[in-house]
């Protein structure tokens, strides 16, 4: 039967609808953003349609997308998988595709079309890529249209996580608190959107020939196009109506049944959606109990003060937070004087300076005394106009709560993009809990997701007071928050019940994930809730519920951190406040520029900001390197050393030929011994070079698990890197066993570093070029692995002798034994240097491989700037041993941290520090032994969680935290002080 | 929060009085295996609860990063013991521990931590292992309860086999599950005798199991088959995979899953293996030896049932499993599923179940490698394999795991109807339309 035919694409933020005559020919077709009220729009769209074609009442019509798949089943309409149905479309309007690169809302596919069908959609980690831009057009406060506008101007772009959007915003964020420019920040977004595209999606296969972009991001910014153009060395095409393919594809679905319309809209308009979903508790019973609540959380209030009446001294409190800036200016009594709070737009100095100049204005008989700042952008603020003191967030936000509540125990803070708590114990800062970059799904989140929706944050969050099904969204990461949302759409839930379901969801993540805590008596007896995620009822309401405990939120719960630091200022006291005055802040000007460091092989690209009067500020460093002229004093880092000695392992020309070693992974401590031994067979042995960026990229494409550790990644770079090389063979075995220390009950590898080398020989099709070894193999047993290594080579070098491996083997295995004792012993007069001193020691303990300078970001580095003497968790392996654990204790590299944890327990000058790559699943056992073996011994746990790029200004709030514990602790004489 | 764990000991006492409760995962072997360790005294239930407050009570007492089996078994214990449904004073968990490089061996410690998290520190854990891990006075396997719970693996998967293959087919609704349900009662009856393991009574019983569903009246009609393979949990658990059998039954599909017996094998199996690749104590491997011999018994007897009595796709023997992964992945490879997994994957395809699931914990660790690492090289043998790995997660919605195997399913259902066209035709021609555009097409 031949009709009109109607293809509807409802995906994750768009409705999109085409409508075809008989002959194919598009007639009709709109696009428009459905705020998740899909049914509803729907109508009016058939509506649209049946009054535009008045005499067709009946027409084919299929369902695409995502988000449309509750409704096709509701309906009974036909459903069209939307990438098989962008094919459908492709091939009949762009002749001769090769690749249809597609960008969603939320998805990212590659349909290879040519040379073998194939067709990839992205997992369901990777997030959202037209959701992820519009996220951080938000944070940097421009619209769509000029972020692709300025992205045009760019100068130079900046290295962005292109794993997923929430890593992406952490690494935005401090750019653009240190002052990097929109243009630039613009283009590295959408380089990062392309490298997770080809990262993710590729995985091997070249993308050439006719390309074809679809989808609205792809649509509408053509900066973006030229992104993927420029990155993969093609000419892509964006054929016309390059929005409508899937709505295309799904009308074309030859589906032969008609469906009247009039009988569809009818259906649709009186069937509203039930709820199918189990609900959470209300959260409010009735708006009785509603009142009961807001009244009880009225009566927790800081007073203000008239600054016109008031004579005197006022001291100034700034918290530069990664979305806002707060500012309170406060009186002698510490009452409030002036306030302000609000999106910092990506640049916080401008809104500073007109808040400090229209104070001096308006009062010009108040003399602001001393003033302090803390927060992301302490640094950048201190420099900008000579604040007095910087203050690190934990003692701002405790010092503030103490005003409040003296005997407060818990504080947690909610704030635009981080989550910080801390417990207190006998009036020290007991420990501190962050959340890790992963789930970082806070305030911001949810003002994106209000703005999504069409709303304001504050009317958001109050729709979520009256909801009466709360819908479960579960507690993991925001990317995966956004499909939870689409799926309670399709499951019938209101926009209240979502509002509320976000708000318990946030409070569960905190809780569980950040804290980690199953009860209220976790936290303690006092607590007390600050960050400006806390004024909306919906998530303090929901926080007390979970917790099942009344709890207090001051009335400037949003402001409490520049309120502490306004305290913290007046505690210490200055009689000559450096602040900048009138005359000087008329003359303020701040300039930006972007310089490429160099100075180590960090290569950090620094953003330089000038004031005026020669006063700079370089940001965007991992050490002080570039800060400070030169190293005033002396550093003591074990991962430089541990670098040193492998480099020492140097390429000695051999006649047998030449066997590449990647370095990574288990490579970072079995080098000395494959070394030795190929070196002694005659090989020359060459390894790669210690990881770069540009190594990393090198390899991106062939990684096939998106959600693999970053160290893993790493390898695929490496093993490319050998290939150009011309390496004729490539030495990469499975090792299921590590070396036995007797540390543990067992000594397993974990199964990545295990088997990773399967996974090299099954996705890097050019390692055809060379010989790659990869053979499962053990170190236990010297004679076994002799006769392995003899046969293996024996296929390639026919001279090879036997006994000439034994002696290799044997000699390998004593120079694997005298490169540990090496690291031992350096780790020894380390710490004798540090106790002749009087320095501060911190074991900064993970894995091997942590040395890579790529993986570990320059962290060690940056705690060296601290004063402190920086060792590893294997330079005391010797010190230590085995401790009983709770947990199967059967991986060598894990069961030192355990033993060496223990060791730090009882040491009163070490502190221990665990690095923990992101993605890590043995660390998520680790973690909470360590910490429970720490914490019985009366240790602040700290924790680091690296990935591909770290947000270092999280990492420095962790080590000041610690720090400044320490020696609060310390000074009240309840720590473990320095035995001299 | 850091916390410090005393192993409570389950005496001989308490087998007396005791409740022992099990996670469920695969309903059919499960309830068999109730039945077995109800003969031997231990008073065992397994758990049926579901619903969010069991992902919830994991989500509460287990580290959210630690993998969602661990997070919903030990969910599903503490939602049971919250449940008031039982005397918490009168109760032992039971949970399997495997004891490989992966860290579901570790699943034990962590529902002790999350006892004491959720106040139920007094409540005994039982491991049930094979590598004598830890032991408990009032629990033993003793030799008979061994072979006996070996053979309900045998029985469930004959069992989940042919309720698979007959109920897309059949012409009544009910027929099939009818069926196993009966024998899912009978066979329990059986089982109160030791005879049930003998060659003969198992022959006679298999027999009379296959012909029953054969018997069944089914409809001749083609539909898309698929494979599902994974981690252990996943794969089998309803609660784990989001009732994946049940919306591939939906979607009008056939489904196969590889039976559990596979698993046990390649896990005794892997003792041999190490042995061969690292040296060690031969006494060992020479136990590990004959225990798969043993059962390759039982295996077979339940291949040649079918395969004498029916016309039902038989599993391969697991000696000819190991062959199969030659060119995809080395046998070393013994973490988590380790080269099983890929095994299946092959022995699926070389069946007919060419379009597979494979079900997998987000983040697992051995996933990496053998879920999604060497899907390549099965790609590179069959270039038709249409394969999409679905990853499980507290916060992994449904839409988006329906909506990429629906994406296979559409390429599945292509490809059928392209077979059908071409059927006509003559094989070389229809050979090379396959390789040119309409056919294979491979998804990740």
């Amino acid at each position: 039967m031949i009709m009109m035919k109607i293809g509807l694409d409802v995906g994750s933020t768009t409705l999109k609808c085409v409508v075809l005559d008989e002959k194919d020919k598009l007639i009709f077709h709109s696009y428009e953003r459905h705020f998740s009220q899909i049914r509803e729009k729907t109508v009016v769209l058939l509506n649209e349609i049946m009054n535009k074609f008045p005499d067709k009442k009946e027409a084919s019509l299929s369902i695409s997308g995502s988000a449309g798949m509750g409704l096709a089943e509701k309906h009974g309409v036909p459903f069209i998988q939307e990438v098989y149905a962008t094919r459908l479309a492709v091939m009949r309007e762009v002749e001769g595709t090769d690749v249809v690169i597609e960008l969603g809302g939320e998805d990212a596919k590659i349909l290879f079309l040519s040379n073998g069908l194939e067709v990839r959609m992205n997992g369901s980690c990777a997030g959202g890529t037209g959701a992820f831009i519009d996220q951080m057009a938000t944070l940097m406060g421009i619209s769509l249209t000029e972020m692709n506008d300025f992205s045009k101007s760019h100068e130079k772009q900046y290295t962005i996580a292109s794993r997923c959007g929430v890593f992406a915003k952490s690494d935005i964020q401090p750019l653009l608190n240190q002052g990097a420019s929109k243009s630039d920040m613009s283009a590295s977004i959408f380089q990062a959107v392309v490298n997770q595209t080809i990262g993710g999606l590729a995985q091997g296969r070249p993308i050439r020939g006719k390309v074809v972009y679809l989808g609205g991001p792809l649509t509408f910014f053509s900066q973006l196009r030229e992104t993927f153009n420029s990155t993969l060395g093609v000419n892509g095409i964006c054929p016309e109506n390059s929005l409508y393919f899937v709505a295309m594809g799904a009308a074309l679905s030859d589906i032969e049944t008609p469906i009247n319309l009039e009988q569809l809209v009818h259906k649709l308009d009186t069937i509203t959606a039930k709820k199918t979903y189990g609900g959470l508790k209300k959260l409010f019973k009735d708006e009785e109990e509603y009142m009961i609540f807001k009244s009880r959380h009225e009566r927790e209030q800081v007073t203000y003060s008239d600054p016109l009446t008031y004579k005197g001294d006022a001291y100034l409190g700034i918290d530069a937070g990664s979305t806002t800036i707060k500012a309170v200016i406060m009186d002698e009594e510490d009452r409030i004087l002036h306030s302000i709070y609000r999106s910092n737009q990506g640049n916080p100095v401008p809104l500073i300076k007109d808040f400090i100049m229209d104070f001096y204005k308006k009062y010009p008989d108040i003399r602001i005394k001393t003033s302090a700042v803390t927060g992301y952008g302490e640094e950048l603020l201190k420099n900008a106009f000579s604040l007095d003191f910087g203050v690190v967030e934990t003692i701002a936000h405790y010092t503030a709560a103490k005003k409040y509540k003296p005997d407060v125990d818990f504080i947690i803070d909610i704030g635009g993009q981080d989550i910080k708590c801390f417990k207190i114990r006998d009036g020290v800062i007991d420990s501190i809990f962050l959340n890790e970059a992963c789930s970082s799904g806070c305030g911001s989140f949810l003002q994106t997701f209000a703005e999504a929706l069409g709303y304001g944050i504050g009317e958001f969050a109050n729709l979520g007071i009256y909801s009466k099904d709360p819908v479960d969204l579960g507690s993991r990461c925001t990317v995966f928050m956004n499909s939870s949302v689409k799926q309670a759409q399709k499951d019938g839930a209101s926009i209240a019940d979502i509002s509320a379901g976000l708000s318990i969801s946030v409070i569960k993540n905190a809780l569980y994930k950040v804290i980690r805590a199953s009860s209220a008596r976790d936290l303690g007896e006092n607590i007390v809730v600050q960050g400006g995620t806390f004024y909306n009822d919906t998530v303090l309401k929901a926080f007390e519920d979970e917790l099942d405990r009344k709890v207090i939120r001051p009335n400037i719960s949003g402001l409490m951190g520049a309120f502490g630091a306004a305290i913290y200022a007046k505690d210490k006291g200055n009689d000559n406040s450096s602040l900048l005055g009138m005359d000087e802040l008329e003359m303020f000007d701040h300039q930006v520029k972007v310089v490429m460091c160099g100075l180590c092989e960090n290569n950090c690209s620094l953003t330089v900001n000038s004031f005026g009067d020669n006063r700079k500020y370089i940001g965007g460093n991992r050490c002080d390197r570039p800060v400070k002229n030169r190293n005033i004093e002396e550093q003591y880092d074990i991962y430089d050393e541990k670098l040193r000695f492998l480099k020492e392992y140097k390429s000695i020309k051999g006649r047998r030929g030449s066997i590449g070693i990647p370095m990574a992974l288990n490579m970072y401590e079995m080098l000395p011994f494959w070394h030795t031994v190929f070196t002694l067979l005659d090989f020359e042995v060459i390894r790669s070079p210690f990881t770069s960026r540009e190594l990393f990229i090198r390899g991106q494409h062939t990684i096939p698990s998106d959600t693999i550790c970053f160290p893993a990644k790493l390898v695929h770079g490496h093993i490319e890197y050998l290939i150009d090389r011309g390496v004729d063979t490539i030495f990469y075995p499975c090792l299921t066993y590590n070396i036995d220390e007797k540390m543990g009950d067992n000594h397993f590898n974990c199964p990545v570093v295990a088997y990773y080398p399967e996974v090299i020989a099954a996705n890097i099709e050019r390692l055809d070029e060379t010989n790659f070894v990869f053979d499962y193999m053990g170190l236990q047993n010297k004679k076994v692995l002799s006769k392995k290594l003899h046969e293996i080579f024996k296929k390639t070098n026919k001279d090879i002798k036997l006994s000439e491996v034994r002696f290799a083997v044997d000699r390998g295995i004593k120079e694997y034994k005298s490169y540990i004792k090496k690291i031992q012993s350096k780790g020894e007069e380390f710490i004798q240097i540090a106790r002749e001193n009087g320095k501060r020691i911190i074991v900064l303990a993970g894995r091997p491989y942590h040395v890579d300078p790529e993986t570990n970001h320059g962290i060690s580095k940056l705690i060296t700037e601290y004063g402190v003497v920086v060792i590893s968790e294997d330079s005391i392996g010797n010190l230590a041993s085995k401790t009983p654990v709770d947990v199967l204790n059967q991986w060598t590299y894990h069961s030192r941290l355990y033993s060496v944890a223990d060791y730090v327990g009882n040491q009163d000058d070490m502190e221990l520090v665990q690095l923990v790559s992101f993605g890590c699943g043995l660390d998520a056992i680790t973690t909470d032994e360590i910490k429970a073996i720490l914490e019985e011994k009366g240790k602040i746990y700290t924790q680091l969680k690296i990935d591909e790029i770290t947000n270092l200004g999280a990492v420095r709030i962790r080590i000041r935290s610690l720090l400044s514990a320490i020696e609060q602790k310390d000074k009240e004489g309840k720590g473990y002080g320095h035995k001299s | 929060m850091g916390i410090r764990v005393n192993r409570v000991e389950f005496t001989k006492e308490m087998k007396k009085e005791y409740t022992i409760l099990c996670p469920d995962m695969t309903p059919i072997h499960f309830a068999l295996l109730e039945k077995v360790f109800r003969n031997f005294g231990y008073n065992m239930t397994i758990l049926k609860n579901t619903g969010t407050s069991v992902v919830d009570q994991g989500l509460k007492n287990v580290h959210n990063d630690t993998c969602y089996p661990a997070l919903l078994v030990i969910g599903q214990m503490i939602d049971a013991l919250n449940s008031g449904e039982y005397d918490t004073e009168r109760v032992a968990l039971l949970i399997t521990q495997t004891g490989g490089g992966c860290r579901a061996s570790n699943y034990i410690h962590l529902l002790r931590k999350a006892l004491i998290n959720a106040g139920y520190e007094h409540v005994p854990v039982i491991s049930l292992n094979a590598g004598g891990m830890e032991k408990n006075s009032g629990f033993r396997v003793s030799f008979p309860m061994l072979k006996q719970s070996m053979a309900t693996l045998i029985y469930g998967d004959l069992l989940m086999l042919l309720n698979n293959q007959v109920r897309p087919y059949e012409k009544n609704i009910g027929d099939s599950l009818k069926n196993l349900n009966y024998w899912v009662d009978r066979l329990g009856e059986e089982f109160q005798s030791g005879k049930i393991i003998r060659q003969n009574k198992m022959k006679s019983l298999m027999k009379e199991i296959v012909l029953s569903f054969d018997t069944i009246p089914r409809e001749d009609r083609q539909k898309v088959k698929v494979g599902v393979v994974g981690e252990i949990y996943v794969k089998f658990s309803s609660l784990g995979n989001n009732q994946l059998e049940e919306f591939l039954h939906k979607e009008n599909c056939e489904v196969m899953v590889p039976g559990l017996m596979g698993f046990i094998m390649y896990t005794v199996e892997n003792g041999v293996i190490d042995q061969q690749l690292y040296g060690g104590k031969f006494w060992k491997s020479f136990i590990m030896e004959r225990i798969n011999r043993y059962l390759g018994n039982l295996e077979n007897i339940m291949i040649e049932a079918i395969q004498k009595n029916s016309e039902f796709t038989a599993p391969s023997p697991f000696k000819h499993l190991k062959t199969l992964v030659k060119d995809v992945i080395g046998l070393g490879c013994k973490m988590g599923e380790g080269w099983l997994l890929p095994a299946e994957m092959m022995e699926l395809i070389s069946k007919g179940y060419e379009n597979i699931v494979v079900t997998q914990p987000f983040g697992c660790l051995p996933n990496h490698i053998v879920g999604k690492g060497v899907l390549a090289n099965i790609k590179a043998i069959d270039p038709g394999a249409n394969i999409v790995p679905i990853d499980y997660d507290p916060g992994a919605t449904r839409v988006n795991q329906e909506n990429r195997i629906k994406l296979m399913l559409s390429v599945a259902r292509e490809k059928m109807e392209d077979v059908k066209g071409t059927a006509s035709h003559i094989v070389e021609e229809s050979i090379k339309d396959l390789s040119k555009d309409s056919l294979p097409i491979n998804m990740i």
